[in-house]
């Protein structure tokens, strides 16, 4: 197995920084291009006018999803050294709430808070000092929390290990629901168009 | 697959004088080309894309100048602590680099404006208010949650983890659930 290269090379500390750096690199030039540096773009998606965010995360997961897939297939990839975030039920829901509540009022999420500083929006920066100001908060006085995600965590879950599916047949599920989602999408964007804000 | 070629027409509209910016790119060509560089981080690295633990590494690091005597008595803090050099964090780097390339992206699309985004019926104070008081409670959601668009709803989809796909969910509830009452912001 070729891939992933951290668990078939050594990097040195100052090659692995450089790779963040240059992967950073293109993660805000995609962030960017898509739209996402503007939080009027953003919060779209929950007016249904413009549904962008979904289109971009959907294709984008769906994209990595078959990658994933296909060099693991082909013998290169060992899917198993792959990081995977322990699921807590209750954490990724409770927390997915409070994060799409801040999402929507704040206009951005931690990685376009980024875009968003780079091309001159101030708010953007305002957004990047709350969620700073909110994790310094976190780690100060809630450190505890860290222990009881733990001691109630289920322990890596996925659709994989839980349905007994390949990842193929899932690419191919999540296909098939973003060529349906697209058509569902482009019809919501013409009833909601109305909302859009005039140049 | 046409949907997925087809190209919106016009220039996005954000703001009024706006029209000088290139159109951005469709959004299912700039998903494909995220997932991309999403899965080149997996390849890589071995796991995904983050950016909330860049900024409790920078967090980490305030605390070590503010409280020097009692930053590692938080478990959190120890955790970014990074003997005293809490700064070196992959994902910091990757924040960094995220700055360097949106900056390359908006500098080349002419999308560069000192502006402030918001709807018209709120003041500038107020939404610059809105967005740190956002950020602030995003902030405790990905902690939480142990990550956030980047780190679970992208990262963790794509190896269909259950706790990810939970979070996204969650992510659009609120989102939806909540719109109509800060319609003021935006609208």
């Amino acid at each position: 197995m070729i891939f992933p290269l951290s668990a078939s090379m050594e990097f040195s500390h100052g090659a692995e920084l450089a790779i963040a750096l240059a992967l950073g690199i293109g993660f805000g030039f995609a962030l960017e291009r898509a739209g996402f540096g503007s939080a009027r773009k953003l919060t779209a998606v929950f007016y249904a006018y413009d549904m962008a965010v979904v289109k971009v995360m959907f294709s984008a997961v769906v994209t990595t999803m078959a990658g994933l897939f296909l060099l693991s297939t082909l013998g290169l990839l060992d899917l198993g050294e792959l990081y995977v975030e322990p699921t807590n039920l209750v954490a990724q829901g409770v927390g997915g709430l409070l994060f799409g509540a801040g999402f929507l009022i704040g206009g951005y999420c931690p990685g376009t808070s980024m875009a968003a500083m780079a091309t001159g929006r101030k708010d953007g920066a305002l957004f990047a000092l709350g969620m700073l100001a909110g994790v310094y908060a976190y780690a100060e006085f809630t450190p505890q929390v860290d222990a009881w995600y733990k001691a109630t965590a289920l322990g890596e879950l996925t659709l994989l290990s839980i349905t007994g599916i390949g990842m193929g047949w899932w690419t191919l599920v999540f296909i098939a629901v973003l060529l349906g989602a697209g058509w569902g999408m482009t019809r919501l964007e013409r009833r909601f168009s109305g909302l859009r804000p005039k140049a | 697959m046409n949907t997925l070629t087809h190209a919106r027409p016009g220039p996005a509209r954000r703001v009024a004088d706006d029209s000088a910016a290139r159109a951005y790119w469709n959004p299912y060509l700039a998903g494909v080309f995220l997932g991309l560089v999403l899965l080149a981080t997996y390849l890589v690295a071995g796991r995904g894309l983050g950016a909330t633990a860049g900024f409790a590494g920078v967090a980490t690091w305030i605390a070590g100048i503010v409280t020097p005597d009692r930053v590692q008595a938080s478990a959190v803090h120890a955790k970014y602590w990074n003997e005293g050099a809490p700064l070196i964090n992959w994902t910091l780097f990757l924040l960094v680099g995220a700055l360097i390339g949106a900056a390359l992206s908006g500098w080349q699309g002419r999308r560069f404006r000192f502006t402030i985004e918001r709807g018209p019926r709120v003041t500038d104070g107020e939404r610059l208010a809105l967005a740190f008081g956002g950020g602030f409670i995003a902030a405790c959601g990905a902690k939480l949650a142990k990550g956030c668009t980047s780190g679970q709803a992208l990262t963790g989809s794509s190896i269909l983890n259950v706790g990810s796909l939970v979070f996204l969910l969650a992510v659009f509830v609120a989102g939806f659930g909540l719109a109509y009452f800060v319609r003021k912001e935006w609208l």
